[in-house]
């Protein structure tokens, strides 16, 4: 490395930098590939088909009336998630929020399973101020955009 | 009355700006030093007129005067005056006021420093201030006024947000976050100053060093407050979670310390100049990026921030600042040619590189998956959002190499490494690592990257710790000192060297504190009927009972709890829920109980109204105070580093291999002042220097 003429070896280390960049550019575009969660409403969830299937997703909606079976012995909680078109079951564990109730809208994270149960690994009830129950007969784009201003934190 | 004052403040700073900016680029080239003095006195003129704008928004907030614009989007008679003052900075516009603040009390101090400057390098860096200052008093006279007229003035407002006024961190963390944030432009206006007037030399190197160690200071502090707010407010039990927020300050972190690092390079060898002025714009870059980010509404939404009035400004500003730098960088490749090269690979420098290497590929990866969503809504128009797995995945292995570093670093010399040194600097070091391996494997420690940060962490806890050891004992030796006196006046000679060993201790501290507190995290979720027990790593909470009170801004539940240890009562909690009004979310208040090998973090999730159950979610973390202690030890490394002190007139480079390993004293021993003498006498002899 010492003896080498200044301009050969800038171009080595050049070379050699592009390399371990565009390296490390392919596993970030990779990792981020993987780890993308989307953000979906239970039509939306319904719609991807197969592939929805063991992805991980967000999905967002609001607390269907009357669906609500909690078991506080067990921590068992399991409900349905409604953007005013589809439905979906969704089950989690542990304790959801004080303000868990009927028609709230919430975000879980997590995967539809094949038994057609979305598996939720954490329940987050919406805090927006903008927050409001679904009309009837709203487009579940409208849900889904009151659902998201302000944040899916 | 407050309203015309404070923006009428606003109003002739940014004409006095204009007008001194023009003053001094006329300065500086008709080589008119009378008009570039006149420009330095309007930077603490600016200084005087911000304190009076905030001073005015504060008596505002204080006295809920609901006719000035951001009281009526902030306060509200009820809030409590401790968190009406501090939401100085909680919403938009009086954060970018206090911004305006801060900024100009840096520049008014910069200036003042350096007055006496020959060289047309202080009057540039000054211009590149007043620059950045015309931008942000821009922002609070059009899209960003904090004192517009309210009419008809209303009887009450909605008070800040409850997450904003539910601990006192609140009052530390911002502040802190602002003066590290835009601390940062100083470092940029030196590197504009010192492009512009060609003068990349020894002093811009280690003025700039100084104002970004400062910034850097006050940054960590703000990010591990951060965290600590975190801890104690959102009830999760976490403290960090890739949220685009915490990105946002975190990556200018990573851009700082890098060059913190690459710096030292540059004074010693004269390589990597180009590499380091555009690390101090990228950071500059980036503390502007991570403000666009969470002041537009950006985040929320890609179309938000068009909604929003601020954020075209912050990229139109970006887009400037970005192009200006490129093409003055691009003109000036002479003088930014490295003057050494690298000798050998078993070198400090080689060390350096990597750890620059690191630092950059992290910031890309903040970077991209924090971008990614946007472009992703942007481009294709669906909403997603980067999991913390790939933040995780990909950062780890990083903070493991970097965790390497530090220890590895310390015990290389510069320039090239002889076989033999090589062994005695390694060889204990190495026996450590292998034990602390070793003991925690044999302790049941099965995550591969728990174990590698307790090896590491051993191994450069040594490295560093030892060369405390190596110096005070060359003190004894040399000067017949005590081991206590040697050791203390380490720091006094060589505060630069030491004030670093410190900081890595620190870093080396916070980061074991995270990953034990991460890997070997114990949670349990339970629902309570009164004196029902939930037992978790040997702890018994038993519920006793839940009560109300109302206070003047909240209605407050909690739930007594009495925490038994082998069946001895240790404490009892009280985790809290704060319903505030006007929000349908209660704000936790988690009970936490500190103790230096673990905590209890018991978070209220639900109530019965009658009381007659709860459910609570109770974590047992170990060593997390040590991530809050780790990050006031970093803290502590840069004052000591930053500590004003006499240097030699003729910087000697470091002693080689095997001499005695820090500067020699200036001051003869015997006549050697003490303590505060000692910077008093200083501060007059020499001033922004080292």
């Amino acid at each position: 490395m010492i003896g080498r003429p200044q301009r050969g070896r800038r171009t080595l280390l050049a070379i050699g930098l592009v390399a371990i960049l565009s390296g490390f550019g392919w596993l970030i575009y990779g990792g981020i590939g993987e780890n993308l969660v989307y953000f979906l409403t239970p039509t939306e969830l319904h719609a991807k088909g197969e592939t929805a299937y063991d992805a991980p997703v967000r999905l967002g909606g609001v607390v269907k009336p009357g669906s609500v079976s909690w078991n506080a012995e067990q921590l068992d909680l399991r409900f349905a998630l409604t953007d005013g078109g589809r439905d979906m079951a969704v089950h989690s564990r542990g304790a959801p929020p004080q303000m868990f109730r009927d028609s709230i809208g919430v975000i879980v994270e997590g995967r539809l399973t094949r038994a057609g149960v979305f598996e939720s690994t954490s329940l987050m009830v919406k805090h927006s101020n903008e927050y409001r129950a679904p009309d009837h007969g709203e487009k579940p784009v409208m849900i889904d955009e009151s659902l998201m201003r302000g944040g899916a934190r | 009355m407050t309203r015309i004052l404070g923006a009428s403040a606003v109003m002739v700073a940014f004409g006095i700006s204009i007008v001194a900016l023009g003053m001094l680029l006329y300065g500086i080239r008709a080589r008119r030093d009378e008009f570039i003095r006149a420009a330095y006195a309007a930077l603490y003129v600016n200084f005087a007129l911000l304190l009076v704008a905030n001073l005015a928004m504060v008596w505002a907030l204080a006295t809920n005067d609901f006719s000035v614009s951001y009281v009526a989007q902030v306060g509200s008679r009820s809030t409590p005056l401790f968190y009406a003052v501090i939401s100085l900075w909680g919403a938009l516009e009086g954060s970018i006021l206090f911004w305006g603040l801060v900024l100009a009390g840096y520049a008014a101090a910069v200036i003042w420093l350096n007055r006496e400057q020959e060289g047309t390098l202080v009057p540039w860096a000054a211009a590149t201030l007043f620059g950045i200052s015309i931008f942000f008093y821009l922002l609070l006279i059009v899209p960003a006024n904090p004192f517009e007229a309210v009419f008809p003035v209303p009887a009450d407002g909605p008070g800040p947000n409850p997450l904003l006024q539910n601990h006192i961190l609140m009052a530390i963390h911002p502040p802190l976050l602002y003066l590290g944030y835009v601390g940062l432009s100083v470092p940029f206006a030196f590197a504009i100053g010192a492009l512009m007037s060609k003068r990349l030399d020894d002093w811009w190197i280690r003025t700039t060093r100084r104002w970004t160690l400062t910034a850097w200071a006050f940054l960590s502090a703000a990010v591990v407050a951060g965290m600590w707010w975190s801890y104690e407010v959102l009830g999760w039990g976490g403290y960090w979670a890739w949220d685009p927020v915490e990105n946002a300050s975190f990556m200018p972190w990573l851009t700082a310390t890098a060059f913190l690092h690459s710096v030292m390079v540059e004074e010693r060898r004269g390589m990597l100049k180009l590499w380091n002025v555009s690390l101090v714009i990228a950071t500059f870059l980036l503390t502007i990026l991570g403000t666009f980010l969470t002041r537009s509404g950006v985040l929320s939404s890609v179309h938000a921030f068009a909604e929003g009035p601020i954020g075209m400004y912050f990229l139109i500003f970006m887009a400037i600042v970005l192009l200006f730098s490129l093409v003055l960088i691009a003109g000036r490749s002479t003088e930014l040619r490295s003057t050494g090269s690298l000798d050998a690979v078993a070198s400090r420098e080689t060390v350096f590189l990597a750890n620059n290497l690191i630092f950059t590929a992290f910031t890309f990866t903040v970077l991209l998956g924090t971008l990614f969503p946007l472009a992703a809504e942007a481009v294709r128009g669906v909403k997603v959002s980067v999991g913390e797995p790939f933040f995780n995945r990909m950062t780890l292995p990083l903070c493991m190499a970097l965790l390497f570093l530090v220890g590895v670093g310390p015990a290389l010399p510069w320039r090239a490494a002889t076989m033999d040194h090589l062994r005695r600097q390694f060889l204990p070091p190495l026996v450590v690592m292998i034990v602390v391996a070793a003991v925690s494997l044999a302790l049941g420690v099965r995550s591969p990257y728990a174990v590698l940060a307790f090896a590491f962490g051993g191994f450069a806890l040594y490295v560093n710790g030892h060369e405390f050891v190596r110096g005070a004992r060359a003190r004894m030796r040399t000067f017949g000192e005590g081991a206590a006196t040697a050791f203390i006046r380490l720091f006094g000679v060589n505060g630069r060297r030491y004030g670093g060993y410190t900081a890595h201790i620190g870093m080396i501290v916070l980061t074991i504190g995270i990953a034990a507190s991460s890997a070997f995290k114990a949670e349990a979720d339970a629902t309570l009927r009164a004196g029902e027990t939930l037992t978790l790593r040997g702890h018994t909470v038993r519920y006793d009972g839940v009560w109300g009170r109302e206070e003047p801004q909240r209605f407050v539940v909690g739930a007594d709890l009495s925490v038994m240890r082998n069946g001895q009562a240790i404490a009892t909690m009280t985790p809290r829920l704060n319903f505030y009004t006007g929000t349908e979310q209660p704000i936790s208040t988690p009970a936490v109980r500190s103790r230096p090998n673990e905590d209890l973090y018991i978070n209220l999730m639900a109530f019965h109204a009658q009381g007659e159950h709860v459910t609570i979610r109770a974590l047992v973390e170990p060593l997390v105070m040590w991530i809050w202690i780790g990050g006031g030890i970093m803290g502590l490394g840069a004052l000591i580093a930053l500590w004003p002190r006499r240097r030699p007139p003729v910087r000697t480079s470091e002693a080689p291999v095997g001499r005695v390993a820090f500067e020699e004293p200036v001051v003869p021993r015997g006549v050697q002042p003490v303590g505060a003498m000692q910077v008093r006498d200083e501060g007059r002899g020499t001033r922004d220097e080292g």
